[in-house]
C-alpha cells in the first residue's frame, strides 16, 4: 500500500514537472496529498470490481493498477497512451482492470457507475463497483438521483467521498449546509460513515466493511473520506488558490504517506530507513522509466484523427 | 484610446450594468473576486455545483422581477442544464402566453485549441440556435464583448452569450464612455469586393490574417462578423454576397447542422442573393469529431487562417 501510494505522488510530481515545462499539455489535477483514499479503497476490492475516477484522477488509476508506462504516454499525448492520445489527463481509462475513466465533468462519473452496479447485480456474480468523486460533486444532482436508486434497488455501490474541503476556491463550508456529506446517507436510508481519509487503515477497514455488505445484497454504502490536496486545484502556474495558509499547514502535518511511513517505521522489523529509500528509489526509477517510454512513442498520426468516433 | 483584454472588457459589462441595475444578481460555482468586492455576497455568490438548479432558479428569479445573470463557466458544464435550458427558459415566455419577462444573461465560454480535450473544448451554439426563444451573442474583440454584454443584460429575454476561450487575452480599444451594442447588426471587419468570409468569434482574426495575405495575390476580401447568432444580422450577409458574389464561411464548431450552414442557407435560399453567386459556398469548419487532446490531432481538427485561405483560393477560380 506504501509503494502504491508513493507511485502516486512520485508519479504526479513529475507530471506536474513536465506539465510546467510543457511536455504534457491542457491541465493537470493533482491527488497529492489524498493517496490513502484511493490506495485505501482499491486495497479492498478485486480487480474485476469497477471504479470510476473523476478529473482528478490519476491515483484512483494507480491504485487500481494501471500501467505506469500507458499513463504517462497519455499525458504526453503519444499514441501508446491508454486513449491514443485522444484523452490527456483528464481522461484515463483502462477498462480491463475496472477503471471506467477519469471524468472531465463533476458528477459525471456517479450515474455511469451506478450503471455498472446495476449490471453487476443483474449478472449475479459478486462483483461490486466503487464511485469516487468530491465534496463539490455530491451537491450535483447525479449524486442525489444516483444513490436513491442505488438504495433503493440494492445496488453493489460503495460511494467513496473525497472530501477535501474545497471545490476549485469554493469552500465547503460555503455550499454544504451538513458538516458530513455522509450525513445525507440518512436521507437515502443506506450507512453514511466518516473516515479520516488520511489514515489508510481507516480507509481500508471501512471500505471491506461497506464492499462486503455490498456483495452480500444489502446495498450501497457512504463512505466520506476527510482528507486534503496539497496544490492547488490544478498545475497551471497562475492557478489561484485561496485556501488559508494555516488550514494548507495544518494537513500538510497530516501527510498520509509521511503518517503510514512513521506507522510502519515505530513497528519494529516493519520499514527500515534504508527500505524506505530503496522503495522510492525504485519508484522514482519507475516513474522515469515511464517518462523514457512516453517519450520514445510516437505522436498519433494525424491521419488517425477521425478513428473512434464510432465503434466498427 | 486604451487597450483592455476581452475577458476585463466583459467584466466591465459586469460591473457597469450591476451598478446600473440594482436587481441584477450573480451567480457561478466560482465567484469572480472583482465582482464580490464591489457587490457583496449577497448579489454575487459562489454556488454548490449544480448548473442544473442554478439554470433554474434564473428564471424563477427573473420571473419575479429580477435579472439574473449566470456564470456557466464553460459550455461544457451547461449541459447538465439542459432541461432547465430546452423546456423551461426558451419556450416559458412563449408557453405561458407572454405574461410576464424573462430577462437572464447565461454566459460560457466556447471554442478548443487549449489541448483540454472532448469534454471541455466545445461551440455547440448551433444546438442552442435550434431552439426557439433565446438569444445568442458570440463576440470576437473586447470591443463587441463589452457592448454586447451590456445588450444581453437589459435585454428582457434569456439571452446566452458565448466568449471564446481563444481570445480571453486578446487586447483591444475599449471606449472609457458608455456605449452599447445593438443585436442583429453584423459588423463589418473588413471590406472588400470578390469574396465574403462570414466568421465567427476567433475565426474573425484567422480570416483577417487570410485576407491580407490573399490581398498579396489580389484577391480582395471583405470579412462579417454577425456578432450575435440570434437575431442574425441576414441583410447584412446578404448585401455583402450580392456584392462580391462569393461566400466562405467560416466556423470553430463542426459543420454539421451548425450556424456555418444556417448562414450558407440564408444566402442561398434568398433568390436575389442567389442569382449573384459565382460560385459554390463553402464552409471552413471543424471536423466532425469530438475534439482530442494530442496536438497533432487537434491541430488538424480546428479551421485557420491556411485552410480560409485556401477556400477563398477555390471559390476565386471556380468557374
Ligand atoms: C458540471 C461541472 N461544473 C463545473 C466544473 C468545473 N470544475 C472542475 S473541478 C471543479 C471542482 C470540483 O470539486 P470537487 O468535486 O470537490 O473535487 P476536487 O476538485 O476537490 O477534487 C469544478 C467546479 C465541472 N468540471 N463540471
Amino acid at each position: 500500500m506504501l509503494r502504491l501510494m508513493q507511485t502516486i505522488r512520485r508519479f504526479e510530481e513529475r507530471a506536474s514537472t513536465d506539465y510546467v515545462a510543457g511536455d504534457i499539455y491542457g491541465t493537470v489535477h493533482c491527488y497529492i496529498g489524498e493517496e490513502a483514499v484511493a490506495v485505501g479503497v482499491c486495497s479492498a476490492l478485486n480487480r474485476d470490481d469497477q471504479i470510476i475516477s473523476t478529473h482528478r484522477g490519476h491515483g484512483h488509476c494507480i491504485a487500481k493498477g494501471a500501467d505506469l508506462n500507458r499513463m504517462m504516454a497519455e499525458l504526453y499525448g503519444r499514441e501508446t497512451g491508454y486513449c491514443k492520445g485522444k484523452g490527456g489527463s483528464m481522461h484515463i481509462a483502462d477498462f480491463d482492470i475496472g477503471m471506467l475513466g477519469a471524468n472531465g465533468i463533476v458528477a459525471g462519473g456517479i450515474s455511469i457507475i451506478t450503471g455498472a452496479g446495476l449490471a453487476a447485480q443483474i449478472e449475479g456474480k459478486g462483483r461490486v463497483a466503487v464511485s469516487f468523486f468530491g465534496d463539490g460533486a455530491s451537491c450535483a444532482g447525479p449524486f442525489h438521483e444516483s444513490l436513491n436508486i442505488a438504495a433503493a434497488w440494492k445496488l453493489p455501490m460503495v460511494y467513496v467521498c473525497e472530501n477535501n474541503l474545497w471545490a476549485v476556491n469554493t469552500a465547503a463550508s460555503t455550499t454544504l449546509a451538513v458538516q458530513d456529506v455522509a450525513a445525507r446517507a440518512a436521507g437515502y436510508g443506506i450507512p453514511g460513515i466518516v473516515v479520516d481519509g488520511n489514515d489508510i487503515f481507516a480507509v481500508h477497514a471501512a471500505t471491506t466493511e461497506a464492499v462486503a455488505r455490498a456483495r452480500a445484497g444489502d446495498g450501497p454504502t457512504l463512505i466520506e473520506c476527510k482528507t486534503y490536496r496539497h496544490r492547488r486545484h490544478t498545475e497551471r502556474p497562475s492557478q489561484p488558490d485561496v485556501r488559508p495558509q494555516a488550514e494548507i499547514d495544518a494537513w500538510m502535518k497530516k501527510d498520509p504517506i509521511d503518517r503510514l511511513v512513521d506507522h510502519l517505521q515505530a513497528q519494529q522489523g516493519q520499514l527500515s530507513v534504508e527500505e524506505w529509500q530503496a522503495m522510492d528509489a525504485e519508484i522514482l526509477q519507475q516513474v522515469e522509466d515511464s517518462v523514457s517510454f512516453a517519450k520514445a512513442s510516437a505522436f498519433p498520426s494525424p491521419d488517425r484523427v477521425t478513428d473512434d468516433v464510432f465503434a466498427a | 484610446m486604451r487597450q483592455i483584454s476581452y475577458a476585463a472588457a466583459g467584466m466591465e459589462a459586469f460591473i457597469e450594468e450591476m451598478e446600473r441595475d440594482p436587481t441584477t444578481f450573480h451567480l457561478s460555482t466560482d465567484a469572480p473576486p472583482p465582482l464580490v468586492e464591489r457587490f457583496g455576497t449577497s448579489r454575487v455568490r459562489g454556488t454548490p455545483i449544480a448548473e442544473g438548479a442554478l439554470t433554474g432558479m434564473a428564471i424563477g428569479a427573473a420571473g419575479s422581477g429580477f435579472r439574473p445573470i449566470i456564470d456557466w463557466r464553460m459550455v461544457t458544464f451547461s449541459f447538465v442544464a439542459m432541461d432547465q435550458v430546452v423546456n423551461q427558459a426558451s419556450k416559458i415566455h412563449y408557453m405561458f402566453g407572454g405574461q410576464t419577462k424573462f430577462p437572464i444573461l447565461y454566459r460560457c465560454t466556447v471554442g478548443g485549441g487549449l489541448r483540454m480535450a472532448a469534454q471541455h473544448s466545445q461551440s455547440p451554439y448551433s444546438m442552442f440556435m435550434n431552439l426557439a426563444g433565446l438569444k445568442m451573442i458570440l463576440p470576437s474583440t473586447p470591443y463587441d464583448t463589452k457592448g454586447l454584454l451590456k445588450t444581453a443584460i437589459r435585454d428582457n429575454n434569456p439571452v446566452i452569450s458565448f466568449e471564446s476561450t481563444r481570445l480571453l487575452t486578446m487586447m483591444g480599444e475599449v471606449p472609457e464612455e458608455e456605449y452599447t451594442i445593438p443585436f442583429g447588426v453584423a459588423d463589418i471587419k473588413r471590406e472588400g469586393k470578390d469574396v465574403t468570409i462570414v466568421a465567427l468569434a476567433w475565426l474573425v482574426h484567422e480570416a483577417l490574417a487570410a485576407a491580407e495575405t490573399l490581398e498579396a495575390e489580389g484577391i480582395s476580401v471583405e470579412v462579417v462578423d454577425p456578432r450575435t447568432l440570434v437575431p442574425m444580422d441576414t441583410e447584412t450577409i446578404r448585401a455583402s454576397v450580392r456584392k462580391t458574389g462569393r461566400l466562405v464561411v467560416a466556423d470553430e464548431a463542426g459543420p454539421t447542422c451548425g450556424a456555418s450552414a444556417e448562414i450558407a442557407t440564408l444566402v442561398t435560399e434568398d433568390s436575389a442573393t442567389f442569382k449573384c453567386l459565382k460560385a459554390s459556398v463553402r464552409r471552413v469548419c471543424a471536423l466532425q469529431v469530438p475534439i482530442p487532446y494530442s496536438p497533432t490531432l487537434e491541430d488538424v481538427v480546428f479551421p485557420n487562417r491556411e485552410k480560409i485561405a485556401a477556400a477563398v483560393r477555390v471559390v476565386m477560380t471556380e468557374a
